[in-house]
């Protein structure tokens, strides 16, 4: 694996007012690996990512992110940054008052200077990678969940994105259409070098498609556990671990 | 929203004169021809409830005094749960209790609810000071009893970290609210002109479809309403004036009235009102919305600036628009006030508009149409200031819609206040 860091983490504090949220958080991604984002409800992954992706500011630490420090970064060098980088939400957040060829079509609006022509080349591209072709001229509330989730994943590489974060991308999926997404999103990894950062608590994907995981826990504020998550499974000998990676609760038998 | 100019699919029918007298008059006559059917109503509820069958039943032995055993059987359930309590209480209530054993060998069904009422019954006589016993107990039985947890209603409720505040910290929270509302409003305002001013500066920018868009929106779809009301207010300003006027034979200064009153307040007043409640209220709706959907998120994630992207075409359309609206407006009214002038004062047409004519200025007009600028300004800003204080939830989104309108309202009279005062010295 490329051991090249394309995230930089260093001694993350993130607060919401008086809250601390996480505390002295450090790790790396590196390029071209599948990283998950995992820990009990509540223990702050979406804030993480939201600070990844430049959605939110930490208390204090650093941010790099592809070479260019975030944590501070002007309007001009985040929206640099932003343009390398796909965003896939938990709640898909088409825009729904616009048709998902508009949707996805955007940001090549936007951002590049490419002909109307060429744009709907892409579109169509894009489309059928996510399995959704002919579906341009739909609007989102036409789709299903899953549907969209995968509209929403085209959009989010509209630009082909060298990094692209996940919130919860199975939640909601029924079996097929999750191992479908897991098809799709180790081909997009392995066949553009993608780097993925998912928020996720689907075992099977975890197992499935991680390289490496973060697992953070309330209690510390932070990460207690990194690695290959086969590795921590067999080998961690923390009890938060053990039971988060066997389901099992932590009350009883 | 919508690239290449396409319609958004959430959109108002443009209310068209037909639909609105069709939907007036067939709710007229609905409301003529409507018998309310309240006799069989009200005996339906007067009817009283059918009495029902006891599906338990409560025996008591005396094994010694004070040493009791309550036989329980049947079917205890959810509905079953007042009366069953309430036998209990009775059958042993005049007994001197020390041991009571209760036997529910015989219960064939039982439900949480049920539970809670055997629970309920351990506890009250418990508090009589009897030590209480099950027995009889069935494995089905035994599971429901150790799901439940008999203590439940007395963990007593978390307390989130805040002291119910007396008056004069409510006072001083409401004064604080008030007050960053303010600010708030200050700076968005000041975020929202840069950011205008930057789209203008680079127009390749400005996002020129949406701006279309909110054209039609807050303006062509607005011509129906704003048109029949105009006329409408004409009429009835030139009908009541000429009551008192045509006492002094001055018929013709109807003319002049009307077309004063409209150019100079009403106009521009009303066309703003209705494009508060119509525009302002949908722009703060739609804003919360996306941002309760996340979609605000995916904008910023994507590297666009929400207020460059959302509220800048809304805020350009609406000062395009209502403008034109108004004058539209004045014209609607001047209209309806020529028609009384012509049909009930006998005053010709030509001589009706040529007094209309002398009543305003050029200058009237054009501190008219600055006027309304400054109102729609006022209510595309708050509208869109409304919608991103939307943090999250439904909830929310109504009651930011909700105060967009008034905001935008309290707004422009205070704006027409302050015109009415700046235009008396620049005149
Ligand atoms: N806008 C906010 N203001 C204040 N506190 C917040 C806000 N958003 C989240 N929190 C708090 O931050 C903590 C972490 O929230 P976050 O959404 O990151 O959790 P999560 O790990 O993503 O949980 P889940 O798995 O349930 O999505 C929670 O305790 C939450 O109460
Ligand atoms: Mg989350």
């Amino acid at each position: 694996m490329n051991k090249e860091p394309i995230i930089e983490v260093e001694n993350l504090t993130t607060r919401y007012g008086d809250t601390t949220i996480l505390e002295n958080v450090s790790f790396r991604v590196s390029r071209g690996e599948i990283f998950m984002l995992l820990g009990a409800s509540g223990c702050g992954k979406s804030t993480l990512l939201k600070h990844l992706n430049g959605l939110l500011r930490p208390s204090s630490g650093r941010i790099i992110v592809n070479g260019t420090d975030i944590t501070a970064a002007d309007e001009d060098t985040m929206r640099e940054v932003q343009k390398t980088i796909g965003v896939l939400f938990q709640a898909d957040a088409l825009f729904s008052s616009m048709t998902i060829f508009e949707n996805i079509a955007l940001p090549l609006y936007e951002y590049t200077d490419l002909t109307p022509g060429m744009i709907d080349r892409i579109v169509k591209m894009k489309l059928a990678l996510v399995n959704l072709p002919g579906y341009e001229n739909h609007m989102p509330s036409e789709l299903s969940g899953g549907m969209r989730k995968r509209a929403a994943l085209a959009r989010a590489m509209a630009l082909d994105p060298l990094l692209l974060f996940f919130d919860e991308p199975w939640a909601g999926l029924d079996p097929v259409t999750a191992a479908e997404l897991d098809i799709l999103i180790r081909s997009i990894n392995t066949a553009m070098g993608t780097t993925m950062v998912i928020v996720t608590q689907e075992l099977a994907s975890i197992f499935g498609l991680a390289q490496r995981v973060i697992m953070l826990d309330k209690s510390v504020r932070g990460i207690i556990a990194q690695g290959d998550p086969t590795e921590l499974k067999e080998h961690s000998q923390d009890l938060k671990v053990i039971n988060y990676f066997n389901r099992k609760a932590t009350g009883g038998d | 929203m919508g690239l290449n100019g396409r319609a958004s699919p959430i959109q108002y029918n443009s209310t068209r004169f037909k639909d609105l007298f069709l939907t007036h008059g067939l709710s007229l006559i609905y409301i003529l021809y409507y018998k309310p059917q309240t006799p069989s109503l009200f005996g339906e509820i007067m009817k009283a409830p059918p009495v029902k069958k006891k599906e338990y039943s409560l025996r008591v032995e005396d094994r010694e005094p004070g040493d009791v055993i309550l036989f329980v059987s049947g079917r205890i359930a959810l509905d079953d749960l007042n009366d069953f309590t309430s036998d209990a209480r009775s059958i042993l209530q005049n007994k001197p209790l020390k041991k009571l054993m209760v036997d529910i060998a015989g219960v064939n069904y039982l439900d949480s609810a049920g539970t809670l009422a055997l629970f309920q019954l351990e506890e009250e006589q418990t508090a009589r000071s009897a030590s209480v016993t099950f027995h009889g107990v069935t494995d089905e039985a035994k599971g429901i009893l150790n799901l439940l947890d008999k203590k439940a209603h007395h963990i007593p409720p978390l307390v989130p970290e805040r002291k119910p505040p007396n008056i004069l910290e409510q006072m001083g929270e409401a004064t604080r609210l008030l007050l960053n509302d303010f600010f708030e409003v200050l700076s968005f305002v000041g975020e929202l002109i840069l950011a205008l001013i930057s789209s203008l500066r680079r127009p390749r920018s400005m996002r020129w479809n949406d701006v279309l868009y909110y054209m039609k929106r807050a303006g062509v779809d607005g011509l129906p309403i704003v048109g029949l009301i105009s006329i409408l207010m004409g009429l009835i300003m030139a009908f009541m004036s000429s009551l008192q006027l045509k006492q002094f034979g001055a018929n013709i200064y109807v003319a002049s009235l009307v077309a004063i009153a409209m150019v100079k307040e009403l106009g521009p007043i009303m066309t703003a009102i209705l494009v508060a409640g119509r525009s302002g209220s949908a722009f703060a709706a739609e804003i919360g919305t996306m941002i309760v959907n996340d979609e605000v998120n995916a904008l910023k994630a994507m590297g666009f600036e929400p207020i460059q992207f959302l509220a800048v075409p809304k805020l350009l359309a609406t000062i395009i628009v209502v403008p034109l609206l108004t004058l539209y407006a004045d014209l609607f009214a001047i209209l309806g006030g020529l028609v009384v002038g012509v049909v009930g004062l006998d005053l010709t047409a030509y001589s009706y508009i040529q007094e209309t004519r002398e009543g305003i200025a050029v200058f009237d007009i054009v501190a008219s149409l600055v006027k309304s600028g400054v109102f729609a300004g006022l209510i595309a800003g708050i509208g869109c200031q409304r919608g991103f204080q939307v943090h999250e939830g439904a909830e929310s989104v109504g009651t930011f819609t909700t105060s967009a309108v008034v905001s935008a309202i309290f707004l422009i009279i205070i704006a027409d206040s302050a015109f009415a005062i700046i235009l008396n010295y620049v005149r």
